[in-house]
Parts: structure tokens; C-alpha cells; sequence
């Protein structure tokens, strides 16, 4: 599956590139990757735009699966089709899935250090803020939404108040609000 | 490895596994998490073959490591694996419990991703993809609410919501390296400053 990219677009070389750029994504990813792929694939190697990701991310989300490894199949597909999504998944669990069996092999020995237990509190505080930051980022395409801004910002706001404030399921929300902001969106677009 | 105890698992309890856990991916909306209690269900409750100590530990090392953490599903096949009969059979239950999990999930996410690429221009594949931008941008920030405020006691935590707050301007207002802002928080938290 090969988008009609732009030519002097930056996109993935090979698929050891796909690989290797993944796997480095998953090794930064403390608190959850998605934060480092957007930064990382958005902001800096601007392999896609904020928009793109916007849209694979939402497939990605209402898909089964864990998200991260469904967007890093998704994003390898869209240059190199099923060998590229297979890299970049390969590079998204191989070497994490050392590092964890390593961890948990030596597990009982480090949980208990009172500094560690301290590092994981900060560094898990840091990983809310770059989950957020990524957010607040993603807000900027609202812009050219074709709701326009009010109606997009209420939606935010709607989800958010739902998720974060009132803890209410994903499975109720995600179709919910969901269902909602297609069928308004629908009726915006152009047959 | 706490709380490990001997089990004798038949190739026809490993396919078991391979069965639960094949289900279980197609019930995973909203990340593998979201079916953890029905693992502990299964693996714990009724099956015996992972202790509680194996379950709790190895949903948190997935999510203290680097790296994606549905790995906390492998950690679940190692233990699982370890109690069989060693380093051999854990790995053996690795491959068990993530292809499980995966195969499924990854194949249908596949074959609707093609599909969506084939009928882009159809109204209704971008109505889906440009109009799930709101909710799928709120959850980011849902999350990030979510995870900050593990730390409830806020007279005592104000500092982890600061170190939560500076980071996230951090990253929103510079180009910094993440990797940055992490090494500041777990060396803030190994000095017992947060």
C-alpha cells in the first residue's frame, strides 16, 4: 500500500530503516510510546504531517489491539505494504521484549531500592506531561477542521470531561462520542 | 521470581492458552489492558497455572520498562512458562501468549487499513478519519489527566503535578529531546525531590 506521497516528503529509506527507526521509538517510550511517536515521526522527522497522524491515530485507537503496535503497522504499510508493516512492528516488540524479560529476571532485586521506586514516581510523572504535551500539539489541527473550531473544541472538551473527570468506560465513550463527531462531520464533507 | 510455584501444563492446556488469549485479542478495544482482569480471571482464578505476585508483577515491570505494554502479556507467558519448567518453557509461553494476542488484532487492523486506503476518496472513510480528530485528540489529554493524577494527594504530590505541568510546556513550547525531560524526572525521584 503505497500512498501518493509528495516527493521531497522525508519517509523511512528500507524497511532496516523502518526497523531500527521503531525499535529506537519503543526504547524511548517509558509511560507509553505514543507520545515519542508522535514527536519523534511528527515533529522531527516529519515522516508525516500532524493531520496524517491525527487520522492513523484514530484508526489505530477504535481498532482491537494495543494502539501503539496497530499505528506502527499502520505507519509501515503506508511506505513498504505488508513488509513494512511487519518491520515496524518487529522493531516496535523485539528488542523491548528482551529488555523486559531481562528486567524481569533481576525484578526482585531492584523493586524494593527506595531510589528506584523514586526514579519510576518521577518518570512517570514526566511521561503524564509528554502524553499531554502531545495532545496540546495535535489541538493545532483542529484548525482547519471541518467542523470548524467551536464545534471541534466542544467535542474535546465533551470527551475529556467524560474520560479524565468523570471516568466513565472507553467502550461507552469512544463509540458515543464517536458516533457523534462522524455523523457531523459526515454531513459537513462533500459527497 | 516471588511467589513461583511448579504447575504441570499438557500441550493441550498450551493450546488452551492459545485459544483464550486469540479471544481476548479481538476484545482488546482500547489497548490490551483493558482485558487484564479477564486475564487474571483465566490464568489466576481458574486455572491456577500464574500467582497473583506473577500477575501484579508483571503488569508492572511492562509498564515501567521502555517499550510498548501489551509486553506485559509475554512477562503473563514467561511466568506462565517458568512454572512449567524453566527458561525454555517461558519462552516457549512468550511466544504463546504475544502471537495470541497479536495475530488477530494486527490482521483485521491490516486488512481495514487496506481497505479504508483503497476506498479513501468514499465519504464515509473520511468522515471516519477527519471526524474522530476531536475524540481521539481528547483522549491523549485524558490520558496524560489520568496518569497525573495517580497522584491524588495533592498537598503532599504538588510537586510530581509540577514536574507534570513543566514537562508537558516543556515539550509543547520546545524541540528538546524527551529523553531529556525523563532522565530529569527519574533522577528528581532517585534524590527523593519529587
Amino acid at each position: 500500500m503505497h500512498l501518493p506521497l509528495v516527493d521531497d516528503r522525508p519517509r523511512p529509506q528500507s524497511l532496516t530503516d523502518l526497523f531500527i527507526s521503531f525499535t529506537l521509538l519503543a526504547l524511548q517510550g517509558f509511560g507509553g510510546v505514543l507520545a515519542v511517536v508522535q514527536h519523534e515521526l511528527v515533529e522531527k522527522k516529519r515522516w508525516m504531517t500532524r493531520e496524517e497522524f491525527v487520522e492513523e491515530w484514530a484508526v489505530a485507537q477504535i481498532m482491537p489491539g494495543p494502539n501503539v503496535v496497530n499505528l506502527s503497522l499502520i505507519i509501515g504499510s503506508r511506505y513498504f505494504g505488508l513488509p513494512g508493516a511487519l518491520a515496524a512492528l518487529a522493531g516496535m516488540l523485539t528488542v523491548p521484549l528482551l529488555v523486559v524479560l531481562l528486567l524481569t529476571m533481576t525484578y526482585a532485586q531492584f523493586s524494593s531500592h527506595p531510589g528506584v521506586a523514586g526514579a519510576l514516581r518521577g518518570m512517570g510523572a514526566v511521561a503524564a506531561g509528554l502524553i499531554t504535551a502531545a495532545g496540546l500539539r495535535l489541538l493545532s489541527t483542529l484548525k482547519t477542521h471541518p467542523l470548524g473550531l467551536p464545534i471541534s473544541i466542544a467535542l474535546v472538551l465533551a470527551c475529556f470531561i467524560a474520560i479524565a473527570l468523570f471516568r466513565l468506560p472507553l467502550a461507552y465513550v469512544l463509540p458515543g462520542l464517536g458516533l457523534v463527531a462522524y455523523v457531523l462531520t459526515y454531513r459537513r464533507l462533500k459527497p | 521470581m516471588n511467589g513461583s510455584f511448579a504447575i504441570a501444563l499438557q500441550w493441550s492446556d498450551w493450546a488452551q492458552l492459545f485459544v483464550q488469549y486469540l479471544s481476548l485479542s479481538l476484545l482488546s478495544i482500547g489497548g490490551a489492558i483493558s482485558t487484564a482482569p479477564e486475564m487474571h480471571r483465566y490464568l489466576v482464578a481458574e486455572q491456577g497455572w500464574l500467582s497473583d505476585a506473577q500477575f501484579n508483577a508483571s503488569i508492572a515491570i511492562a509498564q515501567a520498562a521502555p517499550g510498548p505494554n501489551v509486553l506485559f502479556v509475554a512477562l503473563m507467558g514467561w511466568h506462565v512458562g517458568l512454572n512449567a519448567g524453566g527458561m525454555a518453557m517461558g519462552l516457549f509461553g512468550v511466544l504463546v501468549t504475544m502471537v495470541g494476542i497479536l495475530l488477530p488484532s494486527t490482521t483485521l487492523t491490516y486488512l481495514t487499513v487496506q481497505w479504508g486506503h483503497r476506498n479513501r476518496e468514499l465519504r464515509a472513510v473520511r468522515a471516519f478519519k477527519q471526524g474522530m480528530a476531536p475524540i481521539v485528540i481528547a483522549l491523549l489529554l485524558a490520558t496524560g489527566w489520568v496518569l497525573a493524577s495517580a497522584n491524588s494527594h495533592f498537598d503532599t504530590e504538588w510537586r510530581l503535578w509540577l514536574l507534570t505541568v513543566l514537562a508537558a510546556l516543556v515539550i509543547w513550547l520546545t524541540r528538546l529531546h524527551l529523553l531529556w525531560l525523563l532522565a530529569a524526572g527519574a533522577l528528581l525521584g532517585w534524590l527523593g525531590l519529587v
